[in-house]
């Protein structure tokens, strides 16, 4: 490897880096973000903004550091007077006919031109003010998709993400000169399953999501990492949060996972974590077959009470979208009975994004089936629903649809009560409140067995908690266990008690997650 | 069609020897004339005899860059494991330049057998003729010649596409031509990879101007030394150069001298000069692209290479065009970057915006409205534009801009200070 390292020096800083790297991403290695607009990693190099114009000695002129090849020895100066003077230079161009109505737009606050012309722009334009802006009409481009040709600096990103990513080139640079402007096919719409890319991809506030519009400034979003509930994939996404609500979800990078992209669908998946009639409180079932709300001392009691005379068979029956740890341990509450555990999904169109190897939004929209499986929960749900009828105890995570009354008792931890009275769980013993995938720490195992983390983004709601608390709990009230404080201990649990996780830890997970053991059994210690 | 004039005692006819005579646009009336002779000779010899034969003459690209051809065809691969191509640029759109459609329309046999030859020596089994789209009549003629030469056999199993484009200046700009003769958007594309390692549809390929491969039959038939042998002045400059003059002078058209004629003679002599009562101000000697000579520089000027680099300029395309004492040079300065600025691809951002942006400011002095910083903001709005964009229509912008305010700088203040009257409305 080390004989493919090419040397050079970046800012007067040496780095070494690969044979083919471009001056840009080198840049970034020695801690330089070389401003720029056409470039970004996960599309072809366009070379267009000539925003990143750097001075590397022995070269005749400046170099745009998104399309030179790292060569050894190669000095590369990204803020000398020369190159900062050319970028000044492309910043006032750029302002000409971008307006500047930042207070209603958008993107403001996390727009590459404000921040670069904060950055290293001109105090004010030369523009004369007497000339008139370019302008054109807002365009309805897709179902989410809105075109603002006047902001727009035609970087090209959202052209190449549709021709050579999605392909499916419904786009182009229409006109010439400083008429040009982004044009779309006229008798199709930007409506391809991934086409909201578009939107994050686009540096300035030109395209925007309707979904999102008007609805935030950047400035007062809360960004918690996060993966994404949609389907099998796991992209990873960041879950934007205004005031304890989420209000947007947007992909995060990870080139094992989803590059930089994530899909409309997933995009959209967000309002059920926002969703107001929650359960607030443990709530144990009463003679009468009302609940009644209690705090959680007596609810775990309730609970463990049902569990500790229990004899005979088990029943699990779990949700494909509630954590690896919850589904370890509502297993291991059981492991004493003679159990089985089941769950289903939804399924849908798979709908694949052509230009990155193994992405797509999968038929399977769940993100934690593997996860399931990999704790030995089957898919044969009609089974489990026939082995209801003489279980001494059924267990149910989240999954309030169950409609065949348990023989046996029933413990229902989840985050909502069905409005349907014929709903089984709305009969259960006890009622545990739990948090949703925005509310909690825990983990997702992806369809390619990649286990990872997500984080909290904002409150649950009155008592609720993590389902792998309050099941630590119940466990630890039988004897048969810690009580597990945080989402870490959670997961080392299941690390250390399950064969095919073993070897892992919450901390290295860290934001890109690991994969799996392959081919490696799902056994349980005795 | 107009009738070309006759050649002035002091040109050197080698290419337009037969502009004119309409007998030598067939085949027939070509080989008459001892056509084709050169593209045998050219095939008795092995490919890299022929590359070897025009390095020699020292012939130089026409087309505007003046990249030795020979040294060009040498950059193909080697060892040829993809198709080749050529391409041959007939795209001559360069504000002033008309010598390829000349070349074209009398004689389009010797470009049609100076591709054949180019073929060989790079070794490409198809190559396609970019031509402009305005050029309906020699489209008419150089398809009449295709058929006749394939007709004849000498393609053999060569084949020869005409290709004719839609109106885009920018289309002349190699790399554009070949993403426009892929159906793409005519966009100039980020070099490297050069157009002899990923061309056309990805092959490697070479780009030629017509007028170059035109000059190449006479060095395959009468040898490279006898064309290196023609240079007035700088012995890299070898060869005849056809120039098209227009403008203000009295016989605008096609002149063929050798290389290092002196522009004094070409402008007074050969074009018939100034008219009655006029005297010269200056011209742009390569195209509209190059910096504005003025008439000093113009009367000293040796037309080469790297006469034209003496003087600050260049000798591009050899469209001369010749202002006198009556032309406005702020508004024809403002006439380049309005077309500049109309024919921008609008891929960078210097050339989309500064384009546009220059031809306002001009178009502000012009009406009265200008101010003395405008002078400065130009000269600096050029200097962004200079040399940092992928192709150089931004540069060609600012060229006649920069020259044209350091050479003639008063008739702008005189636009800014009310001295001269307004010529157009802000």
């Amino acid at each position: 490897m080390a004989e493919n390292l090419i040397n050079l020096t970046i800012d007067g800083t040496p780095v070494s880096v690969p044979k083919g790297t471009l001056v840009i991403e080198a840049a970034k290695q020695t801690g330089v973000l070389v401003p720029h607009y056409c470039y970004h990693p996960g599309l072809p190099v366009a070379g267009v903004c000539r925003m990143c114009l750097v001075e590397i000695e022995k070269a005749p002129k400046l170099q745009i550091a998104c399309a030179t090849e790292v060569a050894e020895g190669m000095v590369v100066h990204t803020h000398s007077a020369q190159a900062k003077a050319a970028r000044m230079g492309v910043l006032e161009l750029l302002l000409i006919n971008h307006p500047l109505d930042c207070p209603i737009c958008d993107q403001a606050g996390e727009c590459e031109l404000q921040d670069f012309t904060f950055q290293e722009g001109r105090p004010a334009s030369r523009f004369s003010p007497t000339y008139a802006k370019r302008f054109n009409p807002v365009e309805d481009f897709g179902p989410d998709v809105l075109y603002v040709p006047n902001r727009c600096i035609l970087c090209t990103r959202c052209v190449r993400f549709m021709e050579d990513v999605a392909h499916e080139p419904v786009l182009n640079v229409s006109e010439r000169g400083d008429r040009a402007y982004v044009g779309v096919h006229p008798d199709a719409r930007l409506d391809h399953p991934w086409a909201g890319n578009v939107v994050d991809l686009c540096p300035v506030g030109s395209l925007l999501s309707k979904d999102f519009l008007h609805k935030a400034r950047a400035w007062e979003l809360d960004k918690t990492a996060s993966i994404c509930t949609g389907c099998s994939q796991g992209c990873n996404v960041t879950l934007d949060a205004r005031d304890d609500v989420v209000v947007r979800i947007r992909p995060r990078p990870n080139l094992a996972v989803n590059s930089y992209f994530m899909c409309d669908h997933g995009r959209a998946n967000y309002r059920w974590m926002n969703r107001g009639d929650r359960i607030e409180a443990p709530l144990i079932r009463q003679p009468d077959g009302s609940h009644r709300a209690v705090d959680w001392d007596e609810g775990l009691d309730h609970a463990a009470e049902i569990l500790r005379g229990a004899g005979g068979s088990a029943v699990a029956l779990v949700s494909p979208r509630t954590s690896t740890e919850a589904l370890f341990l509502a297993r291991a509450l059981l492991t004493d009975l003679d159990w089985t555990g089941s769950f289903q999904t939804v399924m849908g169109e798979e709908a694949p994004l052509p230009g990155v190897p193994n992405l797509a939004l999968r038929a399977e929209r769940a993100p934690n089936a593997t996860g399931a499986e990999l704790l030995g929960y089957h898919r044969d749900y009609a089974r489990a629903l026939a082995a209801l009828e003489h279980a001494a105890v059924a267990l149910v995570l989240d999954d309030p649809q169950v409609a065949v009354p348990p023989a046996g008792a029933l413990i229902y931890l989840g985050t909502v009560l069905p409005d349907d009275a014929g709903a089984a769980v709305r009969g259960a013993d006890i009622v545990l409140p739990i948090t949703n995938t925005a509310e909690e720490e825990g983990t997702f195992v992806n369809r390619d067995g990649r286990v990872q983390r997500y984080w909290q983004a904002k409150p649950g709601p009155g008592m609720a908690q993590p389902a792998w608390w309050v099941l630590g709990e119940i466990l630890a009230k039988l004897g048969r266990g810690p009580h597990l404080a945080t989402a870490a201990e959670a997961f080392d649990r299941v690390a250390q008690e399950v064969e095919v996780f073993r070897g892992l830890t919450y901390s290295r997970l860290g934001f890109g997650g690991q994969v799996v053991p392959r081919g490696a059994g799902v056994g349980v210690p005795a | 069609m107009g009738f070309p004039h006759k050649p002035h005692a002091r040109e050197t006819v080698v290419l337009s020897q037969y502009f004119g005579d309409s007998d030598a646009r067939g085949y027939k009336g070509w080989v008459k004339r001892g056509g084709y002779q050169a593209l045998e000779r050219a095939r008795a010899l092995p490919a890299a005899g022929v590359v070897e034969e025009v390095k020699n003459s020292g012939l130089r690209g026409r087309g505007g860059a003046g990249f030795p051809t020979g040294l060009k065809w040498s950059f193909m691969p080697k060892d040829k494991k993809k198709p080749h191509y050529l391409c041959v640029n007939a795209d001559e759109s360069e504000p002033g330049t008309f010598k390829d459609r000349e070349i074209m329309r009398w004689t389009p046999h010797a470009l049609i057998e100076g591709t054949l030859i180019a073929m060989y020596a790079i070794q490409a089994e198809v190559a396609y003729i970019y031509i402009r789209g305005e050029f309906t009549e020699p489209l008419a003629i150089m398809k009449d010649a295709l058929v006749e030469a394939e007709a004849a056999g000498v393609l053999g199993k060569l084949k020869i596409h005409l290709h004719r484009g839609a109106g885009a200046y920018i289309c002349g700009e190699e790399t554009a031509l070949m993403n426009s003769l892929e159906g793409k958007r005519g966009n100039p594309r980020i070099k490297p990879p050069f157009p002899a390692a990923v061309g056309v549809f990805g092959m490697p390929t070479t780009i030629n101007n017509v007028e170059t491969l035109a000059a190449v039959p006479p060095i395959m038939k009468r040898g490279a030394a006898w064309y290196k042998a023609m240079s007035l002045s700088n012995p890299k400059s070898t060869g005849t150069k056809l120039f098209s003059v227009c403008g203000h002078v009295r016989q605008p058209g096609n002149y063929e001298v050798t290389m290092g004629f002196p522009l004094k003679d070409l402008v007074h002599e050969l074009s018939g000069g100034m008219r009655p009562g006029r005297t010269l101000k200056g011209c742009i000697p390569g195209g509209s692209s190059v910096p504005i000579l003025n008439r000093e520089e113009t009367e000293s000027c040796l037309l080469d290479y790297e006469g034209c680099v003496e003087k600050g300029t260049m000798l591009g395309s050899g469209g001369v065009i010749v202002f006198d004492d009556s032309a406005d040079m702020v508004y024809e300065i403002m006439r380049l970057a309005r077309f500049y600025a109309h024919e921008s691809c609008a891929q960078c951002t210097q050339c989309r915006e500064g384009t546009a942006w220059t031809m306002k400011i001009l178009e502000r002095i012009l009406a009265g409205q200008g101010k003395l910083e405008d002078l400065d903001l130009l000269l600096d709005l050029s200097e962004n534009m200079t040399g940092k964009t992928i192709c150089v229509l931004s540069d060609s912008c600012a060229a006649p801009v920069v020259s044209g305010i350091k050479k003639f700088r008063g008739e702008f203040e005189d636009y800014i200070s009310g001295k001269r009257r307004p010529v157009m409305v802000a």
